[in-house]
């Protein structure tokens, strides 16, 4: 039988804010799985005409997937989340890149046929669950040699690409982190984020609270203030709070939907997905992975980096950014294509949950700029992987 | 008695696109299974936290809500021992309705977002809010208050009619609450118009948010009809009629309830108010109201942790037998089918009996199901672990075996006999009989340790109580796994020694026999019924005889006449009344029947008394008699007779059981010279 391929499209996308993985964080005491709940149900609530019983697949990523976070998250949020109970969920990891995963996981079926409405997105309570939580790497990766043992520690990685590209250096990395934070101000004091980040009320110890701001960004962030801060990964190391991307609880999601069901339903989507590719590189220094990632997705799309209107690319570290920027050609830090409103460095890293959050930048980036036609949204993983997904901008 | 746990009302703050929205929560700081309850030390933090409010000019909007699967259970009961005087009372009454007040007279929206338990004063602080929102996940919303003997008086006789008229606020109020306390749940406050916007529960607080911040913006209406007043008094008097035939005036609560509704029409909030002030400083004192808040503690607490179990573990139960295929042989094996869903063999003598206990079974479960207690679906599955026996083989390996055969000792202990043949040694075997001796029972059994007496009443599914009787011989492991096997058959379990009739016959039986006897004497049936309902059981003693039926009254009368030949004297009229098969001494129209009357030899001349002294003799009987039992260690405390009484006989919790109302009445004292509970 013939098989057609379907286009995929983004129908909206938003997130939680983002907490710091602390005990007094906003979200210490909040669940991940309520998170997810939060994010699928604003998403649903916000866009009425998408039927919630024509939801084929309920595709969520996490890191840790046990816990709050385990027993299929997908399909234990389907059913918290009040989605009929035909609903089928899923759970996803391909570690800081999982919720990227996800929505490509989502579309891919879409483009096969096998789905017509997708909620995708990702998770991550590093709070309730640090980072290589029950991790058992087995031994044979130190024994043979087959990766040094900084490929583990994700600070170390990007300490090893501080060596790799050596004219890189701390203040670089200082002030393109200033930057981030000083763009991150301007666009949430210009409201670009009330779409983007839904409000959540949510129990403390000390009484219910609206979780509506992210913890992290620093705005008032400078050069000085960032000069001697600790470098905890090295003596003498160049990787510091203020430059890398910190550790956060947070969810964050989209919905996507076939042409068909965008013409059935009458959607109004937001962007149309044009290519996604992961590639890999040495776990020892896999802030790199956004660069072949972006080679492969652009080789493949038959489109070249200039093409690229806008890029949104998580700031897991400022070094692995600033990398990707010398790959590409990109000179200033404050290039008007480059995170225009702010990145990770200001409003944290909840591992699988980031590759949601760079899809609801973009979505309303292109809302707000129709003259932008295709942008990026990439990320390093680790163990060395990298993530890219190109999308075309469809509002107008 | 335990300090105040001080329901704490912590305030944060929202800068919502519509200004700033202060949240108030109420938490104790415990989980949901301590339910926060206010008492002075909550009213003080309310008061501290509405100052903290206050103090703030842009506030625009409050919402008050509790912690996790609560809202408010309402006033701190554990405190009302404590309350002994009227001005006592008066200023409990007072901090609430002052606190209260302060929140109807903010300037701003207050919006209660109901997202569990809103019993009492959890309700009445709902109300004292503008607007109202619920979790549809809400099972419990309700004013217990006339159920205990107080009225919901912190605001809940006032606002309630205001806001949906009489014949609602009456419905929870009074009849609700008369009618087993029943509460109603999310779904029903919104019809019922106490809560404006019904949500789910899964962000109840994000959309009671967005409520508030639609108010405060315009976009969001709330349209209420006004209350319907025209049918006031009607509905007043059947409210009366219904207290009437619950509490038969012994309580003044349901009484000034409907008072309070009735002026609520034209009253302010304030006199309203005032007119509680009143009603509670009047009722907390009262001694109907200090038994109230002592069974409600005995319900909840020491009920659910039987006294007197050893410690240890429970032995498995697996697989369970019933001797007897009986309606009692039936009821027990839908009973452990349905809580315990194990494999059941049910045995007879007769294949003509068993088949006539598995057609109840299949039709009670049939039953059951349809009426969604249990899962359609498990059905046929619950059934196939039923298995019909004449063979005590097919019961060699049950862990527990239950008989139910005919109430005659001989029988009991030839069937033990026979069943220990071919049961393991470990087996339990418990007895349901509900007068015999548990003792003698297994005195001539090899491992008499194993066996224990578990009393169930009838109906079985209906009745909570089940008394364990310990026999002389009964091990820790039997009676252990006895508690752990009531429990998980839902039952409310007492430790009992074996003596004749156990707790709750015993006690009825004396009342019986003395109310046999006033009738012997010369007086009316229908004199003697009125005047003893008046006491506060839930039904005439001779409604209740005709519902136990007279064969198996006379039956636990004879043994215990046996026992105790000079209280338990069997009434020859009464046995006339058995031989003759009579279902009861009232026909079918509800008049006493011609044939009894007939045969019914009294006094002559008559000896007639009021319904004071009647109820004189049979109250100072039933203290006599529980003087005796806590004596003889029947049970071991007063405690255990009420929890009894009120599981088992359905005695009202304004009465405490009945030891409570032994004390209160004088009765204790007349017949003892002293209380069952000196401290209380």
């Amino acid at each position: 039988m013939a098989r057609e391929l379907q286009e995929v499209f983004l129908i909206d996308a938003c997130r939680t804010a983002f907490g710091k993985a602390r005990p007094d964080g906003i979200f210490a005491q909040t669940r991940a799985d309520d998170l997810v709940v939060k994010v699928i149900r604003s998403l649903l609530d916000r866009n009425p005409e998408v039927p919630r019983d024509k939801v084929d697949d309920n595709v969520w990523a996490a890191s840790t997937q046990w816990g709050d976070q385990g027993l299929t998250i997908g399909r234990t949020t389907a059913l918290l989340a009040g989605l009929p109970v035909s609903t089928p969920g899923v759970a996803i990891d391909r570690m800081c890149a999982g919720g990227m995963t996800a929505i490509c996981f989502g579309a891919s079926e879409i483009q096969v046929g096998a789905a017509d409405i997708v909620i995708a997105g990702g998770v991550e309570h590093m709070g309730n669950h640090p980072m290589g939580q029950g991790a058992d790497p087995n031994p044979r990766f130190l024994a043979e040699k087959l990766v040094d043992q900084s490929a583990l520690n994700m600070g170390m990685t990007a300490e090893n690409l501080h060596d790799m590209y050596p004219d890189i250096t701390k203040e670089m990395c200082d002030e393109y982190a200033v930057i981030c934070q000083r763009k991150a101000k301007k666009a949430l004091d210009e409201g670009k984020f009330e779409k983007i980040i839904v409000p959540m009320t949510v129990w403390t110890g000390n009484g219910w609270k609206v979780a509506d701001s992210d913890e992290q960004p620093r705005p008032d962030a400078t050069l000085e203030g960032m000069r001697d801060l600790r470098t905890p990964f090295r003596v003498k190391g160049r990787v510091t709070p203020g430059n890398a991307s910190g550790l956060n609880d947070g969810a964050a999601g989209a919905i996507l939907a076939s042409e068909r069901a965008v013409k059935e339903y009458g959607l109004k989507p937001m962007m149309r997905l044009v290519q996604y590719s992961f590639a890999a590189v040495k776990p020892e220094i896999m802030g790199l992975g956004p660069v072949p990632a972006t080679h492969k997705a652009l080789e493949r799309a038959g489109m070249k980096f200039e093409d690229l209107d806008v890029i949104e690319i998580n700031e897991a570290f400022a070094v692995q950014v600033i990398v990707f920027m010398k790959e590409f050609g990109i000179e200033k830090y404050d290039d008007p294509r480059l995170n225009p409103w702010g990145g990770a460095i200001a409003f944290g890293h909840p591992l699988a949950s980031s590759g949601g959050r760079l899809m609801a930048q973009l979505a309303y980036y292109f809302a707000e700029h129709p003259e932008a036609k295709y942008g990026l949204a990439t990320m390093c993983v680790g163990l060395g992987q990298g993530g890219s997904v190109i999308w075309e901008n469809v509002q107008s | 008695m335990p300090d105040e746990l001080v329901t704490q009302f912590k305030d944060t703050y929202y800068e919502s696109p519509a200004g700033k929205i202060a949240i108030v929560t109420m938490d104790n700081g415990e989980d949901y299974r301590k339910p926060n309850s206010f008492g002075l030390g909550g009213m003080a933090s309310l008061n501290a936290c509405l100052d903290r409010v206050s103090a703030q000019p842009d506030v625009k909007a409050m919402i008050l809500t509790g912690k996790p699967f609560i809202f408010g259970a309402g006033a701190d009961l554990t405190q009302v021992p404590l309350i002994k005087t009227r001005e006592q009372a008066l200023e409990i009454a007072r901090a609430g309705h002052a606190a209260f007040k302060r929140i109807i007279d903010l300037p701003f929206p207050t919006v209660a977002a109901i997202n569990g338990v809103a019993l009492g004063g959890g309700l009445e602080i709902a109300l004292a809010c503008d607007y109202r929102t619920v979790s549809s996940g809400v099972t419990a919303i309700g004013f217990p208050e006339c159920f205990l003997g107080l009225i919901p008086g912190w605001g809940g006789t006032t606002l309630l009619p205001k806001l949906v008229g009489p014949e609602k606020a009456l419905q929870i109020i009074i009849h609700n609450a008369l009618n087993n306390n029943r509460m109603i749940n999310g779904k029903q406050a919104f019809e019922l118009g106490i809560a404006d916007r019904l949500f789910e529960p899964v962000d109840l607080m994000d959309k009671t948010i967005a409520f508030t911040v639609g108010l405060l913006q315009g976009t969001e209406k709330v349209e209420r009809p006004e209350p319907d007043w025209s049918d006031l008094d009607a509905l007043c008097e059947q409210a009366k009629a219904v207290a009437d035939s619950k509490v038969h005036g012994n309580s003044r609560a349901p009484y000034m309830a409907i008072e309070n509704i009735r002026a609520a029409k034209d009253n302010t909030i304030d006199e309203g108010f005032a007119l509680e002030d009143e009603a509670l400083a009047e009722l907390i004192p009262s001694p109907q109201m200090q038994a109230g808040a002592y069974a409600f503690d005995l319900t909840q607490r020491r009920a659910k942790k039987p006294v007197g179990v050893p410690e240890g573990a429970a032995l498995p139960v697996r697989k369970v037998g019933i001797l007897g295929a009986g309606l009692m042989g039936s009821q027990l094996a839908v009973l452990f089918l349905r809580r315990m869903k194990i494999p059941v063999v049910i045995k007879d003598i007769k294949q003509e009996f068993v088949d006539k206990g598995m057609g109840y079974i299949t039709q009670e479960i049939n039953r059951q199901a349809e009426k969604g207690r249990i899962d359609k679906d498990q059905v046929a599955w619950l059934l196939s672990l039923v298995e019909p026996t004449l063979d005590y083989k097919d019961m060699a390996d049950c862990d527990f075996v239950i008989e139910a055969v005919l109430e005659e000792m001989p029988i009991k202990k030839q069937v033990f006999g026979e069943l220990e043949e071919h049961v393991s040694e470990t087996a339990i075997l418990a007895t349901n009989t509900s007068s015999l001796s548990v003792t003698e029972m297994a005195s001539d059994l090899k491992h008499p340790g194993r066996v224990v007496g578990f009393h169930f009443f009838n109906p079985v599914a209906a009745m909570p109580l089940l008394e364990i009787i310990k026999a002389e011989k009964t091990d820790d492991p039997t009676l252990i796994t006895a508690f752990d096997v009531g429990k998980k058959l839902g039952k409310r379990c007492v430790l009992c020694k074996d003596a004749p009739a156990f707790v709750v016959n015993r006690l009825l039986l004396r009342s019986m026999v003395e109310t046999v006897k006033l009738v012997d004497e010369g007086n009316d049936f229908k004199e003697v019924d009125q005047a003893l309902w008046a006491m506060g059981t839930p039904m005439p003693p001779f409604a209740l005889l005709a519902l136990v039926g007279p064969a198996i009254a006379l039956h636990t009368n004879e043994t215990l006449a046996a026992a105790f030949p000079d209280r338990y004297t069997v009434s020859e009229n009464f046995k006339e009344l058995v031989a003759r098969k009579k279902p009861g001494v009232y026909g079918p129209d509800g008049e006493v029947d011609p044939e009894v009357r007939e045969f019914w030899k009294q006094a002559d001349p008559p000896k007639r008394i009021g319904p004071q002294e009647m109820r004189d003799r049979v109250s100072e009987a039933l203290a006599d008699e529980c003087w005796r039992m806590i004596e003889d260690g029947v049970v071991g405390a007063p405690q255990e007779i009420d929890i009894c009484m009120i599981f088992g006989a359905g005695y009202p919790f304004y009465m405490g059981g009945l030891t409570r109302y032994l004390d209160y009445a004088g009765y204790s004292e007349k017949v003892k010279g002293k209380k069952f509970h000196p401290d209380a």
